[in-house]
């Protein structure tokens, strides 16, 4: 692991440089698997057991079929906005497939394949989606924060999980994702330097997909990298392929023992694309040519891994087909059960405002009630 | 019993609340070894330790932030955010996440944490320190906001908001951190929450206010009586959630309301507490509602922020205006 730390972030001052020294970061992608599926970089352990690989190109395979049934639902009025992961499904299920169960998620809005390696299910993912707050009482994993859709807001709260896994001595860890526009955020900045000064065994991620609705990654940040950002807050960073599952997997993996260690905070930038537009309400053909997006279709997550494991003698097309088959059944009979789930009654809206609603709440929900006869 | 000032009643309830309950925690700007700029965390760092006693970076967004994730794993976190004029940074944490986090996973996280930060002005301090935002903090559905007029009231109702399961905006008068002392049994007793405490009984006018205000609406109380006009005053202590109650009772005993508030007028809490009384003791009212509040400009710098802040002399001409009603 390229590790921004004191050991491998290289910090020089340039050769002849003038009065003010720049800084020079070396940062180096990391892959285990190129567009291909050809291995041209170290196989982590886990690599080597098949049913793992399986494992993790099931779940590629079932966000990308949870992602295009959402947009599918969307586009005929059953599901609101949506933010599909297409083409960084990758980034979340790597970064999930690292973690361990006890470990607490905290997501952005584009980590579903995470969010269902996690535990969280498919009809929950819908119904969040769908507009019901339900979608976030995840009955699987009870600690890992809901979506976060100001972004970059979260940051700070996996500080806040992580530094009360440290206080308590747990050998536990948070992971945050956010995007690429993410890093831009003063939340986000605010964040790290924390995580650094408190040492928190902290894991976050960037989906950099290099669209932040329509603004490039160059037009977020001067930083040649976003594993520059680690540099400042003097804490551990990376840079890996995003679109290579075993090496965002294993990358994470590494930081995660970091910071089990005691080590301290990590950032890693998994660089991929952003194949489909912002959300359900974004039409990227306003700002980014379609060549573009072209040009990264060979680059997408699930081949690779395809090629890999048809190459290796584990995958075939009769495999595949069974496994787009079992996918689908699952991710349609998950939309019929949200589909079936009546909507929450009106007053569920006083539900949960406070452990216990004041007077003056139970006056407005009676209000509300008898205006609305029938509705409750 | 020992008299303390309100500052010394805080520190005393931080630390009464940390002896008795490990899941609190104290973090924020120069609480640590400085003890808080204003001394409300003093000797917390020497008796619980850099473990519970965190001094932040200057981050306040991130204070309230880290705040939510510690709460969300059980920690009973009790941020400063040294003067009210840098709270704003934090807004976007308490609105969107710290407010919210138990309502939009059905009670399955909470976030049980106080913000506390000192407010209002009076004590000639630089600009950006002398704040009134409860209202705004109010406005937010899911958090409950605070605000003490004495030593004994900070102390219990500090206790209060450290053990109340959601999350607490308590703001502190700054002016009031050493302006008098009283007799504070430090006895670990929380007082309620959602209630109004009636501080002066009286027949003619009902006199609402919170804070800093509550003296200034004692003291013209004193001088109404001078002129045979008996005011109650009433001490919100928590504007949200409102004890509406105990108001319209008074509202409707006296028939008058004067309310007095340091923030600007529009839009601030006075308006909430006219249109509560208007509509819930309207065929008591003899007179208008009458405001006595800061104006609509900004905070003035110290050599004139005595002409901005509610005084006994403006709340005794509101009482005279509204005792013309019979």
């Amino acid at each position: 692991m390229r590790h921004a730390s004191r050991r491998d972030l290289a910090v020089r001052q340039r050769a002849g440089a003038p009065a003010m020294p720049g800084l020079e970061i070396n940062v180096s992608l990391t892959r285990v698997l190129d567009h291909d599926g050809k291995v041209v970089g170290a196989m982590p352990d886990f690599a080597r057991d098949q049913a793992e690989l399986l494992r993790l190109y099931r779940a590629l395979v079932l966000t990308r079929t949870f992602d295009a049934k959402a947009v599918a639902l969307q586009r005929t009025g059953r599901l609101g906005t949506y933010a599909s992961a297409l083409g960084q499904e990758a980034v979340a299920v790597g970064a999930a497939a690292a973690m361990a169960p006890d470990d607490v998620f905290v997501p952005s809005f584009r980590e579903h394949g995470g969010q269902l390696w996690r535990g969280v299910t498919l009809k929950e993912l819908f119904l969040y989606w769908g507009g019901d707050e339900r979608g976030n009482d995840f009955a699987g994993p009870r600690e890992d924060f809901p979506n976060c859709v100001p972004v970059g807001s979260h940051a700070p709260h996996a500080v806040g999980v992580a530094l009360a896994f440290r206080l308590r001595g747990e050998k536990r860890a948070a992971v945050c994702v956010f995007g690429d526009g993410a890093t831009s955020k003063g939340d986000v900045a605010e964040a790290l330097n924390m995580a650094g000064v408190f040492k928190v065994p902290a894991v976050f991620v960037i989906n950099n997909n290099a669209w932040a609705i329509s603004v490039p990654r160059d037009r977020q940040s001067a930083a040649p990298t976003l594993v520059h950002k680690a540099a400042a807050a003097g804490i551990a960073g990376a840079q890996v392929d995003g679109n290579d599952v075993i090496a965002v997997r294993a990358m994470v993996a590494e930081a995660l023992a970091r910071a089990r260690q005691g080590l301290g905070p990590s950032l890693i930038e998994a660089v991929t694309y952003r194949l489909c537009d912002h959300t359900t309400s974004d039409d990227a053909s306003r700002y980014r040519d379609d060549a573009e997006v072209s040009r990264h279709w060979p680059a997408e997550p699930l081949v690779r891994l395809r090629h890999f494991l048809t190459d290796a003698g584990h995958w075939d097309k009769a495999k595949e087909e069974a496994l787009l088959h079992e996918c689908n059944n699952a991710v349609d009979q998950a939309a019929a059960d949200y589909l079936a789930t009546p909507p929450q009654p009106l007053s569920s809206m006083f539900d949960h405002v406070y452990a216990a609603a004041p007077a003056e709440l139970d006056e407005q929900r009676k209000a509300a009630l008898a205006s609305n006869e029938g509705a409750a | 019993m020992t008299e303390l000032s309100l500052v010394q009643a805080v520190n005393a309830a931080l630390k009464r609340a940390m002896d008795d309950d490990p899941r609190v925690l104290v973090l924020g700007e120069d609480v640590g070894i400085d003890g808080g700029v204003f001394r409300a965390t003093d000797g917390l760092f020497q008796r619980f330790g850099a473990e519970r006693v965190l001094d932040t970076p200057i981050a306040e967004a991130s204070i309230a932030g880290v705040s939510i994730g510690l709460a969300a794993q059980g920690f009973r976190p009790v941020a400063e955010i040294q003067f009210t004029g840098f709270a704003y940074a934090c807004i976007d944490q308490i609105v969107n996440h710290a407010s919210r986090l138990r309502h939009r996973t059905r009670g399955r996280l909470s976030c049980p944490l106080v913000l506390r930060s000192p407010a209002g002005g009076g004590i000639k301090a630089i600009e950006h320190h002398s704040e009134s935002p409860e209202a705004m903090f109010a406005h937010i559905p899911g958090i409950k906001v605070v605000m003490p007029s004495s030593p004994a009231r900070a102390y219990g109702l500090l206790l209060a908001a450290i053990r109340d399961p959601d999350p607490v905006v308590f703001l502190e008068p700054t002016r009031l951190y050493r302006a008098a002392r009283e007799d504070v049994a430090d006895d670990g007793a929380g007082l309620p929450l959602a209630q109004c405490f009636t501080v002066r009984l009286g027949r003619d006018l009902t006199i609402v206010a919170w804070g800093a205000m509550i003296k200034e609406a004692l003291d013209a109380a004193e001088q109404m009586a001078a002129e045979n006009i008996e005011a109650e005053v009433i001490d919100v202590a928590t504007l949200k959630p409102l004890d509406s109650a105990t108001i319209l009772a008074s509202v409707a005993r006296t028939g008058r309301l004067v309310v007095v508030h340091e923030a600007p007028m529009t839009g601030g809490f006075g308006a909430e507490i006219a249109a509560r009384v208007s509509a819930g003791a309207m065929t008591s009212l003899l007179a208008p509602i009458e405001r006595v509040v800061g104006y609509d400009t900004m905070m003035p710098y110290p050599r004139t922020e005595a002409y901005y802040l509610p005084n006994a002399a403006r709340i005794l001409a509101a009482a005279r205006r509204v005792m013309v009603y019979a």
